[in-house]
């Protein structure tokens, strides 16, 4: 598969805080990736290193596996990072017209750009006339300009109200059916979950996990499970092998699963042992929780 | 370099102060004919400043190019918006994201700097031609484009102090704190040309030999003040075919001086812009 992007222990230090540290991935064509993170976590330092704005303390990163420098690869790619920063005083066509200058693109593509964010009619107005979310629509125009091999966006969300968020993540959606790579920074979790194919998790600048989605989530997952006798429902779980770690929560116990085990078997298991259940559910875990659970680990 | 060029006038064109700015700098400039308008009619004392030898050629290079530098803080105040600016609407960052490396950034507004300068020098040279060709008493070819090194000084000293602008912008990221910084080096200049010349040498000599290559310093020497020159081509007028007055025109080494500090600055601008995270 094509390689998009690929860092060689990237770091960033300001001053003695490590914002990046040792970091490497690579991003294949196609995929749609999520950078997940806390606030603070590395997310904008990374992405401005391989933007060009930020120079890297150490380390290296490569675009489209060759020795292109990295403005003219940039001319491929297409980015948002943090606010839509536009040139106020112009109107969304000068300042598309502008970035076609700079990408090196023809200029008939803007009307077409626009009109697939719903700009269309506004091109004319001022920049500064513009609400925060057409604003990051028209960056996302912008952004698509060059029919880009990669699309990038940090936080493309942050700030929207909820039509606006529901208008980005459509968008979005909308992109990567037609098959462009898309690199998601955002530490809303469930914003990645819904969009992205492979996740990359940094905590303090240092990445917990990169790979698929579907390899994060591998684990069994677990049921959701309370009885009449709870205390005979955790001796009689204590003892099936299939079953991990129990944990109990406010209304019921949750079970993990080390192997893989069917509702009807645990069922059957429980009611051979005279135990009444009152609540069973099996779950997948989600993203959410294995986030949690990764970063957790890496505050001692 | 034809695409960096455009990158710059469009955004140099669409913003609105700067075109007035640009506008009335010109304008300023062609004021310079009004002076051709003043007359005194007291009865019998008659005085027409355009008959007093002010648009001879070829002191009228002189004069014109002298005159005309004073308005050059007109586009001092575009160029260093022009950087700021990009900076204040994080343009720039922008910019680079989007496929324009730092070098051809830096090289687009020099490219600006220098379009700018090359016009308002073709202008000063229609303008003064004019005034000449209607005014002067000499319409020979040989002695109007005498003296063309004061156009040439007059180009290197508006590239100079654009340059200057330039960096200060770059350097100091807000317009209103750039120009200030300018008047107060301009102030600092004076004092330490004063220091060196009354306390620490006490020599007029050594104190002017090293301001010479203060920046600013330079950039004034270049073309030196016209008015006592006046008189003599004044008097020059009156015999024709001597020599056109004594005077040490444009000097050599002190466009050369001048020409160092473009090349420093647009370094230290472009070496300031490579080590920044935006």
């Amino acid at each position: 598969m094509k390689q998009i992007l690929r860092l060689h222990n990237l770091s960033k230090n300001y001053g003695r805080v490590h914002a990046v540290k040792n970091l490497s991935f690579s991003i294949e064509k196609g995929n749609v990736y999520g950078i997940l993170g806390p606030n603070g976590s590395g997310k904008s330092t990374t992405l401005g290193m391989v933007l060009n704005v930020i120079n890297p303390s150490s380390g290296s990163f490569e675009w489209f596996d060759s020795n292109l420098s990295t403005h003219k690869a940039l001319q491929k790619v297409g980015a948002i990072i943090e606010r839509p920063n536009f040139y106020p005083y112009m109107s969304a066509y000068q300042n598309l017209k502008l970035v076609c200058r700079i990408k090196e693109v023809s200029l008939n593509k803007i009307d077409e750009k626009l009109a697939l964010v719903g700009l269309l009619d506004r091109k004319n107005d001022k920049f500064r006339t513009f609400s925060l979310g057409m604003k990051q629509r028209l960056a996302i125009a912008s952004a698509l300009l060059n029919d880009p091999e990669i699309l990038i966006l940090d936080e493309p969300t942050n700030g929207l109200d909820p039509q606006g968020i529901f208008q980005i993540r459509e968008l979005v959606k909308k992109i990567s059916q037609m098959g462009t790579t898309i690199l998601l920074a955002s530490h809303l979790l469930d914003e990645v979950e819904k969009v992205c194919t492979h996740v990359l998790i940094l905590q303090k600048g240092v990445g917990l996990f990169a790979g698929s989605v579907d390899m994060l989530i591998s684990s069994e997952g677990y049921f959701e499970i309370q009885a009449k006798d709870p205390d005979q429902l955790v001796k009689l779980l204590n003892e099936v092998e299939a079953i991990g770690e129990i944990k109990p929560t406010r209304s019921y116990y949750q079970a993990f699963l080390k192997s893989p085990l069917e509702v009807d078997e645990l069922q059957k298991y429980l009611i051979d042992n005279n135990c009444v259940v009152t609540h069973l559910v099996k779950r997948k875990e989600r993203l959410e929780e294995q986030f949690l659970e990764l970063t957790k680990n890496q505050n001692p | 370099m034809k695409r960096l060029f455009l990158i710059e006038f469009d955004k140099l064109y669409a913003n609105r102060i700067s075109r007035i700015l640009v506008f009335s700098y010109f304008l300023l400039m062609t004021s310079i004919a009004l002076i051709a308008a003043i007359k005194f009619d007291f009865g019998p004392i008659k005085f027409h400043l355009a008959e007093q030898g002010i648009f001879n050629f070829p002191y009228i290079w002189h004069f014109n190019t002298f005159i005309a530098a004073w308005f050059k803080l007109f586009l001092a105040i575009v160029i260093v918006s022009m950087i700021a600016n990009e900076y204040s609407n994080k343009t720039i960052k922008q910019n680079l994201i989007d496929g324009l490396s730092k070098k051809e950034f830096l090289l687009s507004k020099f490219l600006m700097i220098l379009f700018l300068s090359i016009v308002s020098t073709l202008y000063i040279f229609a303008i003064s031609l004019a005034l000449g060709l209607t005014f002067s008493n000499y319409t020979e070819l040989r002695i109007i484009f005498s003296e063309m090194s004061y156009l040439l000084a007059f180009f290197i000293k508006l590239v100079g102090f654009f340059s200057f602008c330039f960096f200060l912008g770059v350097l100091i990221k807000r317009s209103a704190f750039a120009l200030g910084f300018l008047i107060l080096w301009q102030a600092f200049e004076g004092i330490l040309y004063g220091f060196m010349r009354w306390n620490l040498f006490n020599d007029e000599k050594i104190a002017d030999t090293i301001a010479q290559f203060f920046p600013l310093n330079s950039m004034n020497n270049l073309i030196t003040e016209p008015f006592s020159r006046l008189s003599a081509v004044k008097k020059v007028a009156s015999e024709i075919g001597a020599d056109f007055g004594n005077h040490s025109g444009v000097a050599l080494y002190e466009i050369l001086i001048v020409v160092a500090w473009i090349c420093i600055f647009i370094f230290l601008s472009f070496k300031l812009l490579q080590s920044r995270d935006l």
